[in-house]
């Protein structure tokens, strides 16, 4: 059984491998990454939003409802951090009993 | 750390230099490296380094519960408040542009200010509820 479980992740591994010699090389002007989006980011950065910072101007401006996205996940964690861990009136009592049964 | 007079004493000197550097940080993203996300996280860092010098209780003298909680939300609600304001100057949402605060430019300039503060207030309010809920589990 662990040498099929071994077959396929080598297999798998290779596929990927021999994927990898198709991409483009690190940091290529010609890649598709570069020609698709970024160019404008670039040029138009000022223009457009007004900032002089490009990385600001895209996570603000540009993807702006997606930041807000992401500010949402980490309030929701602090909440979640709350709910679960905050010691409540309710469960110091509880946690008070608890001890009171062990001992 | 309590009877540490020499943590103590830089502490005190060092906790007002972080905050500033903190505000610096979030007010300074548009027009260089930085951001709500990075700024939030050095305010949170300089009250979780008081808290660990002076204990738990002394921190909550600094900022009780409920002001955590908060600001908590009123992060989320300040970034979400800008996009509601987008809409009601008659543009889409967070679309800053519209704004009227003269200029187009000031106004795209102002919103994006305004979400970053946003995003600020709510992950150093995250992450110091983070630190209080869980070191006070070990107590």
């Amino acid at each position: 059984m662990k040498t099929t479980y071994l077959f396929v992740v080598l297999i798998t591994g290779i596929a990927l491998a021999y994927g990898t010699i198709d991409m483009p090389n690190f940091g290529d002007p010609q890649a598709p990454a570069n020609h698709h989006v970024a160019p404008r980011y670039i040029e138009k950065t000022h223009e457009e939003t007004g900032v002089d910072n490009m990385v600001t101007s895209v996570l603000a401006s540009y993807r702006g409802y997606d930041t807000f996205g992401e500010t949402t996940v980490i309030f929701t964690a602090g909440i979640c951090v709350i709910l679960l861990l905050r010691e409540t009136r309710d469960n110091k009592k509880k946690n008070r009993r608890k001890k009171g049964v062990r001992s | 750390m309590k009877n540490n007079i020499i943590i103590q004493i830089i502490t005190r000197l060092l906790f007002p230099f972080i905050q500033l550097f903190g505000f610096y940080v979030i007010m300074h993203g548009e027009s260089g490296p930085g951001g709500g996300f990075q700024g939030g996280v050095i305010l949170g860092a300089s009250v979780i380094l008081y808290v660990i010098v002076f204990g738990i209780d002394e921190g909550r003298k600094l900022i009780s519960e409920k002001t955590n909680d908060i600001l908590n939300c009123t992060g989320v609600l300040i970034y979400g408040g800008v996009g509601l304001l987008c809409i009601i100057a008659g543009g889409k949402y967070l679309e800053y542009n519209i704004l009227p605060l003269g200029s187009v430019h000031f106004a795209s300039h102002m919103g994006m200010l305004g979400i970053e503060i946003g995003v600020g207030v709510t992950v150093s309010a995250v992450m110091i509820t983070l630190f209080f809920e869980t070191a006070r589990q070990g107590k």
